[in-house]
Parts: structure tokens; C-alpha cells; sequence
């Protein structure tokens, strides 16, 4: 009784500390903060018109209805992880930097904001940048680019799907495909990779994930 | 205690003289569904017409009442005031504009839609959704673009009067996934 009193003004017994503790006890998908993404709302909530985005993820239906309540936008799925996968799959993954200039759609700078989730570290070394100046044709000027990137590579790493819990947090689950190896990208690279593009925000989470968010200048 | 009382009795003695006042309220069109009144036109517009599996229809599909597709339907389909369900043996390669689209089976071509779009498990969408109110379920396929810009599909539409309070009845009971939104953003017609 005495304990249960003492109790009352802090963590109940079945409250969790962070949403990531919440959902290790409920199943494993771990929830992650995230610095990045309430910037990258914010800037494309700046925009004049009901923004468009890209996102480069798989589509998540959580995430649709997410950004049609927040912003109304329109919202383009590019999965590129699926066409990763299908060149890992047939042995073509030297071919995918030449797919990019005809993959997208996009008239230039017509896009407010891409997501390109951990894409960048899962590419090969000639696709990167080829992507890399996809982005820069499509982002319009003052559109911004969410991505993550690795700290150190790792010879096999599986996809995972970023789905959006809140404004401020991800929680991060398994995707089906097959993975690959992720190569850590310097920050050096990144920069000279998006030159056109400057970096607003940069964030190194306690898992190791750099969140780099960059703006083109309007 | 007494007043509350007093407060909410004048609702159930109100319903003999209902008929006597303008049902512009949203309570109103709220507590319609509960009285047995207007019969033949609830009926009517609570009928769903079914296309058979064995069914392939090639050209163009209006109609005025909900309808369940299971078959083959190659062309276009417009039933802006009304619901179209997709079944799970449906495969449609067409452009659709309805007020409620759900979908189960296969679509390819872009899906308009008023209210709501609503890919269920195993459905699949290959073409881009105009639509406020986006529903995909896991496990679903999608390829394409999703406008969920308010007022994108108004622009579109040829004839929607739509004034009837009961679509906002009917869009309510649709599947959880996403919330009806509250604010409107105020470019909402502007085209990029």
C-alpha cells in the first residue's frame, strides 16, 4: 500500500521510460527518435503550396496517411530498394546507375522534399552519385533531402522500412528483400556528392546513424 | 443532476416533429441512420450491384449506385457519388473516379477519387490516386503517385453537387487508417 503511494508520482509499474523500451517489451521493432525528420517537416511546411515529395522508401500506408493529414501532399513512391533488389537479385547491380536518369518522372526542380532514407549506403560505388544528381535535378530551390548514412560499413545488412510513429520518431522495421552490404559514406563524400546542395542539419544518433539533412538554396 | 436530466430529454420527444425542421444540423445528419424514416431512398442508395467474375466488360461503366466489381472491367469508370469495391477477383484496367474506392483485387490506372481511396490487404494499385484521404494496408501493392492535396479532385469532376449531408455519414464508417483532417490548407487549388 505504502509502496504503491510512493509510487504514484513516478513510472507506473507498466509505463515505459522511452517509446523505444515500449516497443523492445511489445515485439522488437525498435522506435528511434529522430532529430531530421521534424526539420524536414518543418522546412516543407514552410512551402507556399502543398509541397510534393518523393519518397525512395517502400510504400507505407501509416506514412500516406501521415503526410496527407500533416501536409496534404503529393506524394510520389519511387522504391528503389525494390530495384535494388532486383538487381542484386539478377546479378545487374552495375546497371542500376544507368537506369536513374530514365527511373524518375520528375520535371526539373519540381520536387519540394525527397526521402531517401539509408538508400545512399546501400548503393554501389558508380549508382551513388548517379542518384545523387537525380536528386539535385528534381529538388526546386529551398526543397529538402532527408537521408541517413552508416558510420562504419558492414559486409551484409538487411533493408529496413522506416515507419513514422510521430513527428519526432521512426520506428524502424524489417523489410523483405534480400539486403546488401552498406558502405560508410564521409562526410566529405556527401557534401561533394549533393554539391548544389547545403548541408542545414546533421545529427549522429546514439546508433550511430548520421541524419543529414540538405537544402538547396532558394 | 436534475438539469442534466431535463437538458437531454427534449431529444427523444423531438422525433415526432422532425419532420417539421430544416435537417441542416449535424446532429441531425448524424441521427439519421438510427430512425427507420425515408425508406425507399436509404434502400436505394444502400443497394450494391455486383459484376460477377465471370464478367468482362470493355468500355465505359456510369452508374448512380454502389458496386462491387469481380470481374474484368477494361476502359472507364465513374461513379462519383457512390462507393466502388474492388473484390478480390477484380482486375480493372481503367480509369476509375468514384466517391469511395476499396480496393481488394488488382487496379491499374489511376483511381480518382472525393473521399477516400482504401487499398486493402492483397489489393494492388499500379497508377496514380487522387484522393484527400489515403488508406493503403500492409501487404498491399502500390506503384505510383498519391495527391492528397485538399480540393485536388474537386478540380477534376465534371458534376459533383455533392450538398447531401450524407456522405459525411457514410465516409465515417470507412476502415480505421487515417483520420479525417481538420484543417484545409488554404492553397488548396493551386496547381504546381
Amino acid at each position: 500500500m505504502l509502496s504503491d503511494l510512493l509510487r504514484w508520482g513516478g513510472k507506473r509499474p507498466g509505463q515505459p521510460d522511452t517509446p523505444g523500451e515500449a516497443s523492445a517489451r511489445s515485439g522488437g521493432e525498435p522506435v528511434v527518435s529522430s532529430k531530421a525528420f521534424p526539420k524536414f517537416l518543418t522546412a516543407l511546411g514552410h512551402q507556399p503550396a502543398p509541397p510534393v515529395l518523393v519518397d525512395f522508401g517502400p510504400v507505407i500506408g501509416s506514412n500516406v496517411s501521415f503526410f496527407g493529414d500533416q501536409l496534404g501532399c503529393k506524394l510520389f513512391i519511387e522504391d528503389l530498394f525494390a530495384d535494388f533488389d532486383r538487381h542484386a537479385r539478377a546479378g545487374t547491380l552495375d546497371a542500376l546507375a544507368g537506369t536513374f536518369p530514365t527511373r524518375f518522372r520528375h520535371a526539373e526542380a519540381s520536387v519540394d522534399g525527397i526521402l531517401c532514407w539509408d538508400i545512399f549506403d546501400f548503393l554501389p560505388k558508380a549508382a551513388a552519385p548517379a542518384l545523387a544528381r537525380e536528386v539535385l535535378r528534381m529538388l526546386r530551390p529551398g526543397g529538402v533531402v532527408m537521408g541517413f548514412f552508416c558510420t562504419s560499413s558492414v559486409p551484409r545488412s538487411p533493408f529496413l522500412k522506416y515507419e513514422i510513429v510521430d513527428e519526432k520518431s521512426l520506428r524502424h522495421r524489417p523489410h523483405a528483400g534480400g539486403g546488401g552490404p552498406k558502405h560508410a559514406l564521409q562526410n566529405r563524400d556527401i557534401i561533394k556528392m549533393f554539391e548544389g546542395l547545403m548541408v542545414s542539419d546533421s545529427f549522429l544518433l546514439k546508433n550511430n546513424i548520421r541524419e543529414i539533412l540538405l537544402k538547396r538554396r532558394s | 443532476m436534475w438539469k442534466r436530466d431535463e437538458a437531454a430529454k427534449p431529444n427523444t420527444p423531438a422525433a415526432p416533429g422532425a419532420g417539421s425542421q430544416p435537417a441542416s444540423t449535424p446532429l441531425a445528419a448524424e441521427a439519421a441512420p438510427s430512425r427507420p424514416v425515408t425508406e425507399p431512398q436509404r434502400g436505394q442508395e444502400r443497394s450494391t450491384v455486383n459484376i460477377g467474375k465471370s464478367v468482362v466488360i470493355k468500355g465505359e461503366l456510369n452508374g448512380s449506385e454502389d458496386l462491387t466489381i469481380e470481374g474484368q472491367v477494361e476502359g472507364k469508370i465513374e461513379l462519383r457519388q457512390n462507393v466502388l469495391t474492388i473484390g478480390p477477383n477484380g482486375r480493372i484496367k481503367a480509369q476509375v473516379f468514384a466517391k469511395s474506392v476499396i480496393i481488394l483485387g488488382e487496379v491499374t490506372g489511376n483511381v480518382t477519387a472525393s473521399e477516400k481511396v482504401d487499398i486493402r490487404d492483397n489489393g494492388s494499385v499500379d497508377g496514380d490516386i487522387t484522393s484527400p484521404r489515403v488508406a493503403i494496408a500492409e501487404g498491399a501493392h502500390f506503384r505510383g503517385s498519391i495527391d492528397m492535396q485538399k480540393g485536388a479532385v474537386k478540380g477534376e469532376g465534371k458534376s459533383a453537387p455533392a450538398s447531401t449531408p450524407v456522405s459525411s455519414q457514410s465516409s465515417s464508417t470507412q476502415s480505421s487508417g487515417s483520420q479525417a483532417t481538420t484543417a484545409t490548407p488554404a492553397a488548396a487549388g493551386a496547381n504546381r
